[in-house]
């Protein structure tokens, strides 16, 4: 499989005097694989998956998707985030709008395409998600594992190359992770290729082809998910696998 | 005692000089609240404005608006212009400047804290769809603003048109100087018809806003997110 996204030496500061957040990343994702990103709050996993469409600014080092490099001056944002699909933690909605509305709204005003074109995709994708009788239906109606689920069909009716998903289950309560998890593992199976930020260790460990641990702004340790949990080969990463064992014994 | 001064209220054409007077303070008031509209939206995005000096303007304007009591603005434009620079505005311009100043302060507080009430992921979760700054504006952001918007523009209209009855001191003609009038006028053959002139001044006072108001509370029902 082709590298799909290439990142190399990314530098990111927040402004002059502080910490930088990304200290030199270099990764690939290739097509079809499934990337995991874990690692300590604050050690910039969020940073770099807002990086990579956009959202934040970078002071050095590249980004490309594909053929495309992304680090340019001249990048048309517009084109490349309609490759670069994207879920947030705070399933965020347009609450003016029905759920069909939302994910319209993006094929009808930047794709340009025909409204009866797209009601069978957007009809197909709310009934993968298990949401179609909720398709006139407000956000406000929605429960957070809901909202998030339209949040991730929406990001998909753009048809992207790759899916970011930034710890999008971080601020739902736990009856409902599981359902918002269950559809990205079907995209994973589906051949979509992605990068997740996520605490949810069970989750990472099945749904990654491979898992990078980040910390202090650098990638510390990258590897297939069974070893990494199994045995990891960093101080750090032992450390903070340690929190979660933990955690589960508790 | 047999008089119950209500008489007075259908004597002659007193009835139609108090609706010609309401039609004074309506007229008055939403030219006022129209102009306050418009240079209360265009305020209000210049308070958002990053520059600090454009944010001090914004403060003292607002708040130098907020302290003055609206009557000392009208006396201010109307006899201060006067004496000091020898500037004749008629009573009802006066009002408008003085209403428009202070609808422009009060609605672009209103514009700007329905702009800053709209969360960056609305404007982030737009922009990550591919969607250009300009049709997140106008898809996202301002349909959005607009509804927290509505409901509060219409009870600022209420309060101004409650407030025009300051500008009877002023001497413009409306509603509640022709109450007065009607009652001077009367005061040896009906003495109790202030009662009656200026109940009635209440409930066309009352009229007036009641509508609007329920309209308010309707939108801002209706738009609850």
């Amino acid at each position: 499989m082709k590298d799909l996204l290439t990142i190399q030496d990314l530098f990111k500061q927040y402004n002059k005097n502080s910490d930088p957040v990304l200290k030199g990343i270099s990764l690939t994702v290739k097509e079809g694989e499934v990337v995991v990103v874990i690692g300590p709050s604050g050690c910039g996993k969020s940073t770099l998956l807002r990086c990579i469409n956009g959202l934040e600014p970078v002071q050095n080092g590249s980004i490309s998707l594909d053929t495309q490099v992304l680090t340019d001056k001249t990048t048309d944002w517009q084109s490349i985030r309609q490759k670069i699909g994207m879920v947030f933690q705070s399933y965020d909605l347009f609450p003016h709008m029905t759920v069909l509305d939302n994910i319209l709204l993006g094929p009808l005003k930047v794709q340009k395409r025909k409204k009866q074109d797209i009601i069978p995709e957007a009809e197909a994708l709310l009934t993968r998600v298990g949401l179609l009788d909720k398709k006139d239906s407000y956000p406000r109606e929605l429960s957070g594992g809901q909202k998030q689920r339209v949040a991730i069909v929406r990001a998909l009716m753009m048809k992207p190359e790759i899916m970011l998903f930034d710890e999008v289950t971080a601020a739902l309560d736990p009856e409902m992770v599981r359902e918002v998890l269950d559809v990205i593992m079907e995209l994973a199976k589906g051949g979509m290729t992605m990068m997740i930020v996520t605490h949810e260790m069970q989750f990472a460990k099945a749904v990654a082809d491979r898992i990078l641990f980040m910390d202090h702004g650098e990638i510390v340790e990258s590897g297939d998910p069974e070893s990494f949990f199994t045995n990891p080969q960093t101080e750090r990463a032992k450390q903070f696998l340690n929190i979660f064992s933990y955690e589960s014994t508790q | 005692m047999q008089d119950l001064g209500i008489r007075v209220l259908f004597e002659g054409n007193n009835f139609a000089r108090l609706m010609g007077g309401l039609g004074i303070t309506i007229q008055i008031s939403l030219l006022s609240v129209l102009l306050s509209i418009v240079l209360g939206v265009l305020f209000g995005v210049f308070m958002t404005l990053k520059n600090p000096v454009t944010r001090a303007i914004s403060r003292v304007y607002l708040d130098f608006i907020r302290i003055m009591p609206q009557l000392v603005l009208l006396f201010i434009v109307y006899f201060g212009l006067t004496r000091m620079f020898g500037i004749n505005l008629s009573g009802e311009v006066s009002a408008v400047i003085v209403f428009v100043l202070w609808g422009t302060a009060e609605m672009g507080d209103l514009v700007r804290g329905a702009l800053i009430s709209i969360p960056i992921h609305q404007y982030e979760s737009s922009y990550a769809l591919g969607i250009s700054k300009k049709q997140t504006y106008l898809y996202i952001i301002i349909p959005q603003t607009l509804r927290r918007l509505i409901p509060l523009a219409i009870n600022l209209t209420t309060r101004m048109i409650k407030t025009t009855s300051l500008i009877v001191l002023i001497g413009v003609v409306e509603v509640l100087k022709v109450g007065q009038q009607i009652i001077e006028a009367n005061r040896y053959t009906a003495p109790d018809a202030a009662l009656w002139i200026y109940g009635t001044i209440f409930f066309l006072y009352f009229l007036t806003c009641w509508p609007i108001s329920k309209l308010a509370g309707y939108l801002e029902k209706k738009w609850k997110n």
